[in-house]
């Protein structure tokens, strides 16, 4: 019951730093080009390079260490079986072999980049949720996706679904634990018994979790009719975003080392 | 005589059944005006028709027959209706399910974001709303770290923000502790006071009625008794039968003067009470 709470949605940290100001689609798009430039690098020297621009970037965001590795800790497991996966699976030259296990260089090597992509991948992204407020980034990525409203894609409902469910996912977290405490005090046991059981003794509390949120969502629908919303047109933000001189430069020199790391290594 | 801000005429409203058939008629004959200023109170057991009351006033719903003016402007009139909406601000009872963004900030935010007003005037009117209830200093806190009545005075915040003429409050402080109440009941009092805001508030706890200008008493759809708190609460019989309480005072006056003690009808506060039992000079 204790995790309920402890769960972070996230897990911006606010501050002023080069990194923080840039307008949300800068950093959106540069995550981009990361992930892209991350599948398409294929040596340690490649990676090394990504790894010291990602430093900087993380030097830059005056971001203390222990906050950035955070975010890696919940994925270690999958971190960990990626390596020994590779390692024990790939055929090649063979290091040493414990009963039909087979340790292979080959497979070394090929783990030590799949772990070290995807060790790449979570901190150089985990720098856009670290440094961009979850309203930024609802901003930034319905400005990013407006153009493409001509084929179909509802920019501003989607902003709004994601600020909704960003604003409610505590309220719900919190009626979860309240429901929970009184289902128990009147002898609900969640705990033990076999998978069927466990999923049974969640009726009782995923049945009035549901009415509940239902009954928000009526609530909340007249809320915001009453307060003038009528949909994203004729809409003004309490902050415009900002496209400026030190974007252009960041996007740009984004771009230029992508280009660069990605056509030689 | 100046025009009313608000005017109901022989407004009717039934609420449609799902499957044909008769519907409820929620209001029945209601004819009220309220004028610039005031500070209304509307009281009423459940379903008296309170909520469906308030739901005209900011044309949430319009009325089977009859019309609603506000500020000069019909509820029907379909083009009006968001103009409507920025002169008469909503506060409803669930705090939780009201506020719509992950910051107290973009919250307050969200209506003039509504009505395109440009961003720096948005910014100025964001923080002059927050310091009038004075949550200023939470501006950046998201809504669950907030109590009852914090929250509230957002939702209250993020309506004046709209710059409203009126504010409708319907049960605003419902299911907050008393604490909360208090902060509510003053933010709203201030708000009239000292802002001009004209303000109709609805409620069951009779505590919060004494300081309106004008009381407004509801039952099945119908007003049934409209004065100022001291002509409402002197008809103790009345209110009674329709399973409404008076304040304690004015109950004790009651019951005091049954038993031949002399005691104008309708006294309403403590203070009242203590000059009229030991008068000093
Ligand atoms: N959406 C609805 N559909 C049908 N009937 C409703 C609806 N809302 C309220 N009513 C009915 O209208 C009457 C008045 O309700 P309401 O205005 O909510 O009263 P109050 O706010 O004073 O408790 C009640 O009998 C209620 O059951
Ligand atoms: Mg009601």
């Amino acid at each position: 019951m204790r995790m309920l709470r402890s769960v972070t949605i996230g897990q911006h940290i606010p501050g002023d730093s080069l990194i923080h100001r840039l307008d949300p689609r800068t950093k959106i798009l540069s995550s981009i080009v990361l992930i892209v430039l991350l599948f398409v690098v294929k040596g340690f020297i490649g990676y090394g390079l990504v790894a010291l621009g990602i430093a900087l970037v993380v030097r830059a965001s005056n971001i203390p260490l222990r906050f950035v590795l955070r975010g890696v800790r919940p994925l270690m497991v999958i971190l960990v079986f990626t390596l020994t996966l590779h390692l024990f699976m790939t055929d090649g030259r063979i290091i040493f072999q414990i009963w039909f296990l087979k340790v292979t260089w080959e497979g070394l090597i090929r783990g030590l980049m799949m772990g070290t992509r995807l060790l790449l991948l979570i901190i150089g992204t985990s720098m856009l949720t670290l440094t961009t407020s979850p309203m930024q980034l609802t901003d930034g990525i319905e400005t990013l996706l407006r153009p493409g409203k001509k084929i179909g894609i509802p920019a501003h409902e989607l902003a709004m679904m994601m600020t909704i469910a960003l604003r409610f996912i505590p309220t719900l977290l919190e009626e979860t634990e309240k429901i929970m405490k009184a289902q128990m005090a009147r002898g609900a046991d969640f705990q033990s018994g076999g998978i069927t059981q466990r999923a049974k003794s969640l009726i009782p509390l995923l049945v009035p979790l549901f009415v509940n949120a239902f009954r928000r969502a009526d609530d909340l629908a007249i809320a915001m009719e009453a307060r003038g919303y009528r949909g994203g047109e004729g809409r003004t933000k309490l902050r415009e975003l900002k496209f400026q001189r030190s974007d252009m430069m960041a996007l740009g020199f984004v771009l230029a080392f992508a280009l660069v790391v990605g056509a030689f290594f | 005589m100046r025009e009313p801000l608000i005017r109901f005429t022989d407004v009717n409203f039934i609420y449609a059944k799902a499957h044909g058939g008769e519907g409820l008629a929620a209001l029945k004959d209601v004819n009220l005006d309220v004028f610039e200023g005031e500070f209304v109170a509307v009281l009423g057991h459940n379903g008296s028709g309170k909520s469906t009351l308030a739901k005209h006033v900011n044309a949430l719903l319009t009325p089977t027959s009859g019309q609603v003016i506000v500020d000069g402007l019909d509820t029907v009139d379909q083009e009006k209706v968001w103009e409507i909406r920025q002169k008469v601000g909503m506060v409803f009872q669930n705090p939780d399910n009201q506020l719509v963004a992950t910051t107290v900030e973009e919250d307050v935010a969200f209506g003039p974001e509504n009505l395109g007003v440009p961003s720096l005037e948005i910014q100025s009117r964001v923080t002059s709303s927050l310091e009038a209830v004075g949550m200023l200093s939470y501006r950046l806190h998201s809504p669950h770290q907030l109590s009852g009545g914090q929250k509230q005075r957002v939702a209250i915040a993020g309506v004046i923000s709209m710059l409203p003429k009126c504010i409708v409050l319907d049960e605003p402080t419902a299911m907050l502790d008393p604490n909360g109440r208090s902060e509510v009941m003053s933010t709203i009092h201030s708000l009239n006071r000292e802002k001009g805001i004209t303000v109709l508030h609805i409620t069951h706890h009779m505590d919060e009625v004494i300081g309106a200008d004008r009381v407004i008493v509801m039952d099945e759809g119908r007003i049934v008794l409209q004065g100022t708190p001291r002509e409402v609460f002197s008809q103790v019989e009345l209110l009674r039968s329709l399973h409404l309480d008076v304040p304690q005072v004015t109950d004790l006056a009651e019951r005091l003067r049954k038993r031949g003690f002399e005691i104008p009808q309708g006294t309403l506060t403590v203070n009242e009470m203590v000059m009229l039992l030991c008068p000093s000079d």
